[in-house]
C-alpha cells in the first residue's frame, strides 16, 4: 500500500512527498533535520511560520509549517527569523497607559489600513483591528483581539508603514493588564495570610505527617466540584 | 465532516449515548481499586520498557530505555578539544534553559544584582512552558487552603514526593500569580470582579487552576520574554550546553556551548549555573508519542547526570490521558484537562463511559490503555490507532453556545483545519507522554548536590513524587525558578572559581569501558531525527 505523492518546492528546489504530510514533516521526509524553523510542532510557538505560492497563483499566503497539510505545487519558503523593532520599556513605570503604546510605537499611527496584515496572518487574528485600537487608545479591544497572537512576525514581513505589530500588541496587552484590571483581591487576601504565617503551623504539621495518617486526610477531604 | 465511515458509526454511539451518559454517576476509585489499575496498565510497570542504569550516581535504578540509553553515551564534543583557557563569556549566573523557569530564575537572579547569560538551544521560549494549555494551580480561593493542595499533591504523587519541596510549592504558588498579574499577565477574569476564573483540573479537591483561556503557556511565556528584554540580561540563542564545567574543587563553574549556525564550541565560565532544560518527551520513552516541544531531549539531565548530579524517580514518567489519536497529522498533541475540569467525559467505542474523568493522570491514562487493549473497547483509526472519545460537544451543551470556540479557541481551530468541527464531533484521545516525573534531586533551594549547580522546573525532581497533577507544573516552574536565581545570585557573590575541568567527561568514559559498555552512541541528543532511516544511511560529513 503506497500513499500517492505530491509533488511540492523547498526553497525553489522540487520533491515528492506523500499525500497527508504537514509542511514540517514533509521537510523531515525530504531530509532536512530541522534546527530553525520548527518549535513547538503544536501551532502555538510561531517558530514555523512559512510563506509560499501555489504554481500558477499570483497570491503570496503564508501558513504555520506544523499546522498545514502539503498541497500539490506548492513552492515553499520558511521564515525562521524576521527582524523587528522593539524599543526599551519598564511596564511597572511605563507612565500613562492608555497612550504608552502609541508613545512606545509611534509608527502605529502610520497604518495606511491596506488590510496587508490580516491576509497574510496564518491565525486569522483582526491584525489592523487591533492596531486601530491601539491608535484609539482602546487597550481592552487591542488586548482581545490580540490575545492568540503567536509572534510569528509575519504581519511585520509584509506591513508598508513598517510597524512591528506584534510588539506593539504584546505591550498593550501587559499595559492592560497590569494598569488597567485591578489585581485579584482574593489573591491578594491570601498572599497577605502567608507573609502572616497564618498557614505555617498547620502545614508543618502536615509535612511532618506519616503517609498513612496523609493517606486518611486524603480520603477523608470533601472533593468540591 | 472528516471522519472516516468506521469511526463515524462509533460517534453515533457517542451521540447517542450522551444524554443518559451526563446524569450518569461513575464513583472514584478506591486506593486499592487505584493500585491494581496502575499495576495492571500503566506504562511505567511494564519491564520491557525499563532497564537498570550500569553507569554514575544513579548505577543500578531503573528508568526507560530510551534515556539508559543516552546516560550510557559517549559525549557529544571530546573533551581534549577543547580549549578551557579560552573564555568567550565569564558571568555571575549561567542559566541554561529560557523556558518559563529558565527565564524566572534569570529575572530574578538580576533582581538580585548578578550578571546573567541566558542560554537557548533554539529560541528564547522555546519550551514545553509554551504549550501549557490549562493553567497554573495555587490556594487562592476562600474555600481552599495551602494544605488542601498539599494533600492533593502528595496524594496525586502516590506520596512519593519530598514533603519540603511540596510544602514549598503549595506556600509560594498563591505569591506567583500576585508576582504574574503584576508583570501584566492577562488572566481570565469573572467579568465585573478582581477575581481570577478558576477551574479544577484532575486530583485537585478546589478551583485552583487560573488559567489565560487555553493559552496560559503562550501568554506566560511571551509576557517573561519581554520582561527579560527590559532587562540587561544577555540572551543567546541557537547556543545548548553540551557539557557542564567543573574546577578543580568538583564545584560547577559554567558549561560548554556548541553553536548550532556555525559548529563552534563556546566557553561559558560562571560562578553558578542554573539547568532548566526541561523534560526528554522527543526520547519518545516506550515509544509513546509525545505533547513535548521539539528541543525536549533530556539534555540538561544527561550532562549533569555526567558531572555527578543525583537523579531520582526517573522511572516515573507521565503519559497525559488526552493525547490526539486521530487525525495523524496531530498524533500526541495534547489537549488540555481544563476540558475535562468543565465536565467533558470519556467514551468508549460503544459511547460508554469507564472511568471517573477527573481521576489523576495517571489512573485515567491507565484506564485508556485497559480500554483499547484488554477489554478491545478503543476506536480503530485508518492508520492502526486506537482511542477512546473524549466528548467535546459536551462543553457547548453544559456551558452555552460558543464556550467552545471562546474559551478553547486553540483546540478548536486546529481541529477545525482537518475538517472536524469538536463543537459537534468528539475527538478521539490516547494517551501521550507529556511530563518526566522525576529528575534532579533537589533541595528547597533548588540546589542539585553538585556544589554552584541548580536545577529550576521539569528537570528536578521530587516535586510531583510519581505522578504531577495538572497545573502543578506551571507553578513549580517559577517558584523554583524563583528561588533558584535568589540563591544562585547571592551565593555568586561569595564563590572563587579554581582552574576549569571536564575531567568528569573523562571520569564517565572510564566508566563506560569498566562497565563494559561498547555503543556508537553519543549525547546530548540536542536535536531529534526525524528524517527517513534511508536519508540518515546516506547522510555524509
Amino acid at each position: 500500500m503506497s500513499t500517492p505523492k505530491v509533488r511540492i518546492s523547498i526553497m525553489d528546489k522540487r520533491y515528492e512527498v506523500p499525500q497527508g504530510l504537514t509542511i514540517l514533516t514533509a521537510y523531515e521526509y525530504a531530509g532536512y533535520q530541522l534546527v530553525r524553523g520548527v518549535g513547538c510542532r503544536g501551532g502555538v510557538c510561531g517558530a514555523c511560520a512559512t510563506v509560499y505560492r501555489l504554481e500558477g497563483d499570483s497570491r503570496r499566503r503564508a501558513c504555520l509549517a506544523c499546522q498545514t497539510e502539503v498541497q500539490p505545487g506548492m513552492n515553499l519558503a520558511p521564515i525562521p527569523s524576521y527582524p523587528t523593532n522593539r524599543p526599551a520599556y519598564d511596564v511597572a513605570t511605563i507612565g500613562d497607559a492608555r497612550r504608552a503604546v502609541v508613545n512606545a510605537f509611534p509608527e502605529v499611527q502610520r497604518c495606511l489600513g491596506c488590510n496587508a496584515c490580516n491576509k497574510i496572518c496564518p491565525h486569522s487574528i483582526d491584525v489592523m483591528g487591533y492596531v486601530a485600537a491601539i491608535i484609539a487608545g482602546d487597550l481592552e479591544k487591542a488586548s482581545d483581539l490580540s490575545f492568540e497572537c503567536i509572534l510569528c512576525g509575519m504581519c511585520a514581513t509584509t506591513c508598508p508603514a513598517e510597524i512591528s505589530q506584534p510588539n506593539a500588541a504584546l505591550l498593550a496587552r501587559r499595559v492592560y493588564a497590569r494598569h488597567l484590571v485591578l489585581g485579584s483581591e482574593n489573591v491578594q487576601k491570601r498572599t497577605a495570610e502567608l507573609r502572616a504565617g497564618t498557614y505555617t503551623a498547620d502545614l508543618q504539621k502536615l509535612a511532618s505527617s506519616s503517609v498513612d495518617e496523609l493517606k486518611k486526610l486524603y480520603a477523608a477531604r470533601e472533593v468540591k466540584r | 465532516m472528516s471522519y472516516p465511515p468506521e469511526m463515524q458509526r462509533s460517534i453515533d454511539r457517542v451521540n447517542a449515548s450522551r444524554a443518559e451518559r451526563v446524569k450518569q454517576n461513575v464513583p472514584r476509585l478506591s486506593a486499592e481499586g487505584k493500585k491494581a489499575l496502575l499495576e495492571s496498565y500503566h506504562p511505567d510497570y511494564r519491564s520491557s520498557g525499563m532497564r537498570a542504569i550500569r553507569v554514575g550516581p544513579n548505577r543500578g535504578d531503573r528508568a526507560v530505555n530510551e534515556f539508559v540509553d543516552i546516560l550510557e553515551a559517549h559525549p557529544r564534543l571530546s573533551p581534549e578539544r577543547i580549549d578551557l583557557s579560552q573564555i568567550d563569556h565569564d558571568v555571575d549566573v549561567l542559566v541554561i534553559g529560557g523556558g518559563g523557569g529558565g527565564s524566572t530564575a534569570a529575572l530574578l537572579a538580576h533582581d538580585a544584582g548578578a550578571r546573567v547569560l541566558l542560554v537557548n538551544k533554539l529560541r528564547h521560549g522555546d519550551s514545553n512552558t509554551i504549550m501549557a494549555e490549562g493553567g497554573i494551580a495555587a490556594a487562592t480561593e476562600p474555600d481552599d487552603t495551602p494544605m488542601l493542595h498539599y494533600l492533593d499533591t502528595m496524594g496525586g504523587g502516590q506520596y512519593k514526593n519530598i514533603p519540603e519541596l511540596v510544602m514549598t510549592l503549595v506556600t509560594e504558588a498563591p505569591v506567583v500569580v500576585e508576582w504574574l498579574e503584576s508583570l501584566g499577565v492577562m488572566f481570565d477574569k469573572i467579568p465585573g470582579t478582581t477575581s481570577i476564573l478558576t477551574h479544577t483540573p484532575g486530583g485537585h479537591c478546589r478551583k485552583r487552576s487560573h488559567s489565560c483561556r487555553d493559552l496560559t503557556g503562550l501568554e506566560l511565556m511571551r509576557v517573561l520574554r519581554d520582561q527579560i528584554r527590559s532587562r540587561p540580561i544577555e540572551v543567546v540563542e541557537f547556543r545548548p550546553a553540551v557539557e557542564l564545567l567543573l574546577d578543580e574543587g568538583g564545584r560547577c563553574a559554567g558549561a560548554v556551548l556548541l553553536d548550532l549556525d556555525t559548529k563552534q564550541y563556546v566557553v561559558v565560565r560562571a560562578k553558578t549555573t542554573i539547568l532548566a532544560t526541561g523534560g526528554m518527551g522527543r526520547l519518545h520513552p516506550q515509544q509513546f508519542p509525545t505533547s513535548n516541544h521539539y528541543g525536549a531531549t533530556a539534555d540538561g539531565l544527561v550532562i549533569a547526570y555526567r558531572a555527578g548530579a543525583r537523579l531520582t524517580d526517573m522511572d516515573a514518567v507521565q503519559y497525559h490521558p488526552t493525547g490526539v489519536a486521530w487525525p495523524e497529522q496531530m498524533l500526541g498533541l495534547l489537549i488540555t484537562e481544563a476540558l475535562r475540569a468543565h465536565n467533558v467525559q470519556l467514551a468508549n467505542v460503544d459511547g460508554a463511559r469507564f472511568i471517573n474523568e477527573l481521576e489523576t493522570r495517571d489512573c485515567v491514562s491507565s484506564a485508556i490503555i485497559r480500554e483499547c487493549t484488554e477489554r478491545g473497547k478503543g476506536c480503530a483509526t485508518p492508520t492502526g490507532m486506537q482511542g477512546v472519545w473524549l466528548d467535546t460537544p459536551l462543553v457547548d451543551q453544559l456551558g452555552y453556545p460558543g464556550k467552545m470556540e471562546k474559551q478553547f479557541t486553540g483546540i478548536y481551530k486546529r481541529f477545525r483545519e482537518y475538517g472536524i468541527d469538536c463543537t459537534r464531533e468528539p475527538i478521539l484521545m490516547f494517551p501521550t507522554q507529556h511530563y518526566q516525573n522525576g529528575g534532579l534531586l533537589t533541595d528547597g533551594e533548588s540546589r542539585t548536590n553538585i556544589p554552584g549547580l541548580y536545577a529550576a522546573g521539569e528537570v528536578g525532581g521530587g516535586v510531583h513524587g510519581r505522578n504531577r497533577l495538572g497545573a502543578n507544573s506551571l507553578v513549580d516552574i517559577f517558584v523554583f525558578g524563583r528561588r533558584a536565581g535568589l540563591h544562585a545570585a547571592h551565593s555568586a557573590k561569595e564563590v572563587q572559581l579554581g582552574r576549569l575541568t571536564l575531567d568528569h567527561v573523562l571520569r564517565h568514559e572510564e566508566q563506560l569501558a569498566s562497565a563494559g559498555i561498547e555503543t556508537d552512541r553519543t549525547s546530548p541528543l540536542v536535536l531529534p531525527d526525524y528524517t527517513r532511516p534511508e536519508t540518515r544511511f546516506r547522510r555524509v560529513g
